[in-house]
């Protein structure tokens, strides 16, 4: 299916480049919805990648590319669920959503996050399984996790720990404190950053440049310098259900939910 | 015009600039979530045009508290 419309996301193939775009009110929030709908979209990626050689998932909220998990939902689940039964329902959704960021970071095409605004946890971890990270200028990279009793959930520490020196994850990880897109690239993790609202265009141009090269050969290349880190994937799915069902969490994400700020983003 | 009446009055330019109201409608204690009436999200992007004007880095830790531009502009004048 070369075009698709979902509830969170769509789809299309244009010049050889895959366009996802994450459309789902306020700001991205990974919950069941969004899940299912990367899940429709990963299902179709063998038969979408066969013509192109470009993957770029964008945004088209203006508040970012994307918040993080959905907490409201996230809460409202675990408060609905009797205890015993929580924590099969939270390992479940992260293995699902493991599986689905595990092919986009070994999908055999190069894969753009074209950025902007709030991207958050859940989204920032979206954004590292990508190759490359292309930023507008008022984009912000965050994991809050800790603010919540947790940790990135979603593989953002494996992926995080690949691509930077440890100093610098363990800077964003335990202060939780956000980095603009200049910081992001001056320390590797944003290859390009570009004026406010041009992320995507930028992104289409680097497209248009890939796809002056054998596929073949960028394929095996991509294959050759990006290991997936699976073993510590795992154990941070692990790590993450442990730390789920301490009070600390609940706690945390009721705070989150309570809070009168539409969207609650300071520390 | 001392280095924090001058910070304080940049910021201010900023923000008016930023969320498009004139600037004498700004004052230094001003609180700048019930002035402006914007969210944590809409924070973050002044924080954002603070740190590229600025030419800093202010975690956004640092703002706890703060609510108003005079000692948003303390917090600017520490990093400078």
């Amino acid at each position: 299916m070369n075009i698709f419309q979902g509830k969170t996301l769509s789809w299309h193939v244009l010049d050889g480049t895959i366009e996802l775009t994450l459309d789902r009110a306020p700001c991205n929030e990974i919950g069941r919805a969004t899940l299912s709908d990367l899940e429709k979209f990963i299902a179709a990626l063998p038969s979408l990648q066969r013509e192109a050689h470009a993957l770029i998932i964008s945004s088209r909220r203006k508040e970012g590319f994307c918040a993080g998990a959905d907490l409201r939902e996230t809460y409202r689940v675990a408060q609905s669920l009797p205890k015993d039964e929580r924590l099969a329902a939270l390992r479940d959704f992260l293995e699902r959503i493991h599986h689905v960021m595990n092919i986009l970071d070994e999908a055999p095409l190069t894969t753009i996050a074209a950025v902007h605004g709030v991207t958050f946890g859940g989204g920032f971890e979206l954004a590292l399984a990508c190759d490359l990270i292309v930023a507008d200028k008022m984009t912000r990279f965050c994991f809050p996790e800790l603010r919540l009793g947790l940790i990135p959930g979603f593989g953002g520490i494996p992926r995080l720990k690949r691509d930077l020196g440890n100093a610098v994850v363990r800077d964003l990880l335990l202060t939780g404190r956000s980095i603009n897109a200049a910081k992001a690239q001056s320390v590797g993790l944003a290859s390009q950053v570009v004026a406010e609202g041009d992320a995507l265009r930028v992104a289409r141009s680097t497209a248009a440049q890939l796809k002056k090269f054998d596929r073949d050969t960028a394929v095996a290349a991509k294959k050759f310098i990006k290991p997936i880190p699976h073993e510590a994937l795992r154990l941070e799915i692990e790590i993450f259900c442990d730390l789920f069902m301490r009070p600390a969490v609940d706690a945390g994400l009721r705070k989150f939910v309570e809070s009168s700020d539409a969207l609650p983003y300071l520390p | 015009m001392n280095s924090l009446d001058k910070t304080t009055d940049e910021v201010l330019r900023l923000a008016a600039e930023h969320f498009k109201v004139e600037r004498d409608q700004l004052a230094p204690d001003d609180d700048f979530f019930k002035k402006l009436g914007i969210n944590s999200l809409q924070a973050l992007d002044l924080l954002t045009r603070i740190e590229q004007h600025f030419q800093i880095e202010l975690p956004d830790y640092e703002l706890q508290g703060v609510t108003d531009f005079r000692t948003l502009a303390q917090r600017i004048q520490s990093r400078l």
